[in-house]
């Protein structure tokens, strides 16, 4: 994010008066302006998109929250008691907890997966093909890879239960049963994203220069302490900005869920944001959905805070 | 209920909504905005089979009434009721749609269907035509009519003649089973030997492998239980008695907490103990109807909108048998009826009703019974898709006989349906998974009637 901001300062510095280390004061009043209404005209499209796909919809999002609300018809103001129904909603908690099950799960696999094979490819393959094939399963739609999986590991005509078969074990219920069903659809979107993941990763790894490894192995030290005492606190702002990205995005599960189990079996994948859909889709309960959604921004809101905060993102070691 | 998502299907009406759009697109140049009473008008529905019927029925009511075009589009079940609400709030809807039975007391809740009853008197409609109780489902808590009947459907049992055979299962005993929720009667005992275990003993010969099945006496689709179990166990709990709700329609009380239906829930999971009926997690992904087209199970129960399916399958002799007589010596079958509706939201209210009217004549109806997919509503024409299904070589007396004998009995229509879904589908799932008893369907129940204790 550091490195985002910082180019354009060069020339702001270059052009503001260098004895006034403030910018914009009244003596550069003309000018500020005038850079005032380019600055709003560029800025207009973003702030546009912003406003109108946004915050608009957070607002309204939040309102309804208070309100109920079938998509037909008019939302009536009801107060805090969507918030009072939730607390009280074994659902909920149910809807939490698998979701916690599904993150933990997915986001552990993922990180390890992807920074062996972002190593790898820094240092082993450095082949564009290779490199290039691992972005595969990211390229496909989320439903498609979804449901490739889902006939692969078909508990009666799937090929994988097909080679469980033949190796003597019995078959296994993989979307069916509820223990299997979670941990099933965590290491399928594993598989999908690690790729991805592996590719922010790797642009970490070669951002750490080269002279900090020479001078690490001038001391003598070993492939494995390197990695822990170099590779992995100097990749720390990269490895921040991948999990909050990721875990973001993992509690966010829906299209792998809605098109295989759609919350079952009984409630074992109802995860959140299946759980809203449902409420707010199919059962017109717009209002309760709405403070269910509002209910997973905050917790998002505070994971990520506390990841920026306790993993310190927003600093790096290399100065 | 009816959704039925064969691949071939889907491609043949796709190409039918492109051929029929071509076709409208020529026709309907001079589409005047204003007159209620002219112009393109649009029908939904969800059944890729019954689209080639409806499109012969729009083409002849062109022919009638040149200056109203009928644009039909047919979607999934899936995402039909979704697309359709969606359509509703943004003004998009289509002018006529299929309705069902489940889903209009939301709408009615919302206002968003027009009252027939004005017009339905002006051009004299006889509701005397339709079968017994068809019409009166579509009348509102308001006394208003919503609605006019297009077909119905009742349950029965399908199953594959050959196994039966060699079971030593005749016809005559297939058409005459018991069932009771205590020792499952000479059904039970028709489902165990019917299933065949891995080294080739049945389910009712010493030495049976329940853990390694070859073949199941019974499919198992699911619960059930977001469709009031329509197709897969109210055909047995309706015989005990026991009814979904204390009144129908517009019952507000529901009766999950009866000992009635759990003990039947409970028989019917203890089939999947038993090995007679696959578990419940085995059968996420698989399609119950093809797995009886893969010879996988012998018994399938299923609804009369299925017979094309079911006697669709190469190889596979079907046949259909009616649902067994319970304790009291009475069969029982669902009574699903569904009925075209006006959207509140159209613009074209006349031309939209006049379409409405036709597709509940005789003359539309026709047409759909010889094309032998469903039965109409009305009398006479249900009775030529009998014959039109027997011209086809398939006997559906099993389905016309519930009707004929007065044993079916009518899907329960309430408020909240999808919440009613939305709370039962998982705790029923648990009981048949045996990860619950049937007694939790009480606790299941309570949620239920609070929904309508505001």
């Amino acid at each position: 994010m550091t490195m985002l901001t910082k180019p354009p300062e060069p020339g702001l510095s270059a052009r503001a008066p260098r004895k006034s280390p403030k910018r914009g004061k009244p003596s550069d009043g003309f000018r500020g302006i005038g850079d005032l209404k380019i600055a709003l005209f560029f800025i207009a499209p973003a702030m546009i998109g912003l406003i109108l796909f946004y915050l608009v919809p957070t607002i309204r999002g939040i309102y309804l929250s208070f309100t109920e609300y079938s998509i037909l018809g008019d939302p009536e103001w009801i107060g805090a008691r969507n918030y009072e129904r939730i607390a009280k909603d074994p659902l909920f908690w149910n809807a939490l907890g698998v979701t916690s099950e599904y993150v933990v799960i997915n986001i552990v696999l993922q990180t390890a997966l992807a920074l062996g094979l972002a190593i790898l490819m820094h240092r082993v393959a450095k082949s564009t093909l290779i490199r290039g094939a691992l972005l595969m399963p990211y390229l496909m739609a989320n439903v498609i890879a979804a449901l490739l999986w889902f006939w692969m590991l078909d508990y009666q005509i799937g090929v994988i239960n097909q080679i469980i078969e033949w190796t003597g074990l019995p078959r296994v219920a993989f979307f069916g049963s509820e223990q299997w069903a979670i941990p099933t659809q965590a290491l399928i979107n594993t598989w999908r994203h690690m790729g991805y993941t592996a590719l922010l990763i790797f642009a970490g790894l070669q951002a750490i220069p080269n002279s900090v490894y020479e001078a690490a192995s001038i001391d003598g030290s070993k492939a494995v302490s390197t990695f822990w005492r170099i590779t992995l606190p100097l990749l720390r702002p990269v490895l921040v900005l991948v999990l909050v990205v990721t875990v973001i995005g993992s509690f966010q599960v829906f299209d792998t869920v809605a098109v295989t189990t759609a919350g079952g079996p009984v409630n074992a994948t109802r995860v959140l944001q299946f759980y809203i859909y449902q409420r707010a889709f199919n059962e017109q309960d717009f209002g309760y959905g709405s403070a269910l959604a509002v209910i997973l921004f905050l917790i998002l809101a505070i994971v990520a805070f506390l990841q920026m905060k306790f993993l310190r993102g927003n600093q790096s070691d290399l100065d | 209920m009816m959704n039925k998502k064969t691949l071939g299907a889907v491609a043949v009406a796709a190409a039918a909504v492109l051929a029929l759009s071509a076709c409208s697109g020529g026709s309907s140049g001079g589409s005047s905005g204003g007159d209620a009473s002219k112009g393109e008008i649009s029908y939904w529905l969800w059944d890729a089979n019954q689209l080639p019927a409806y499109q012969q029925c729009a083409t002849d009511f062109t022919k009638a009434n040149p200056d109203i075009t009928v644009k039909i589009t047919q979607t999934g079940w899936d995402d039909y009721w979704s697309k359709l609400t969606n359509g509703m709030a943004s003004g998009t809807a289509p002018d006529v749609f299929t309705d069902h039975l489940s889903k209009y007391p939301d709408f009615l809740k919302t206002k968003q269907l027009v009252a027939l009853d004005d017009s339905i008197a002006q051009d004299s409609v006889d509701l005397s035509q339709y079968n017994e109780g068809l019409a009166d489902l579509w009348v509102g808590q308001d006394g208003k009519r919503y609605g006019l009947p297009k077909d119905w459907d009742t349950v029965a049992l399908f199953y594959n003649q050959k196994m039966a055979t060699d079971a030593g299962i005749t016809p005559e005993q297939m058409g005459s089973l018991t069932w009771n929720p205590q020792d499952g009667g000479t059904y039970e005992k028709a489902i165990a030997r019917l299933t065949v275990d891995k080294n080739g003993k049945r389910g009712d010969e010493a030495g049976f492998d329940k853990n390694n099945v070859a073949v199941y006496g019974l499919g198992l689709p699911g619960s059930d239980a977001e469709n009031a179990g329509q197709t897969q166990w109210s055909y047995l709990s309706a015989t005990t008695g026991w009814t979904t709700t204390d009144k129908n329609p517009w019952g507000t009380h529901f009766n999950y907490d009866d000992k009635k239906l759990q003990d039947t829930i409970d028989w019917w999971a203890s089939l999947a103990v038993k090995g007679y009926m696959p578990k419940l997690e085995t059968t996420v992904g698989a399609n119950a109807a093809d797995s009886f087209g893969a010879g996988k199970a012998a018994i399938n129960s299923n609804g009369s909108w299925m017979i094309g399916q079911y006697t669709g399958y190469k190889g596979i002799d079907v046949g259909i048998a009616p649902t067994p007589q319970g304790p009291e010596g009475k069969r029982a079958s669902m009574f699903n009826g569904l009925a075209d509706s006006v959207w509140a939201g159209t613009k074209k209210k006349d031309a939209a009703i006049k379409w409405v009217e036709y597709l509940g004549s005789t003359a539309c109806q026709d047409v759909v019974a010889s094309k032998a997919v469903v039965f109409p509503a009305i009398t006479t024409s249900s009775e030529k898709a009998a014959d039109a299904f027997k011209a086809k070589n398939v006997d559906v007396s099993a389905f016309t006989q519930h009707v004929k004998d007065k044993t079916t009995f009518m899907l329960p229509i309430t408020d909240n349906a999808s919440k009613v879904a939305g709370i039962m589908k998982p705790a029923v799932d648990a009981v048949v998974a045996g990860k619950s008893p049937a007694s939790s369907l009480t606790a299941a129940n309570e949620q239920v009637n609070a929904l309508f204790a505001k």
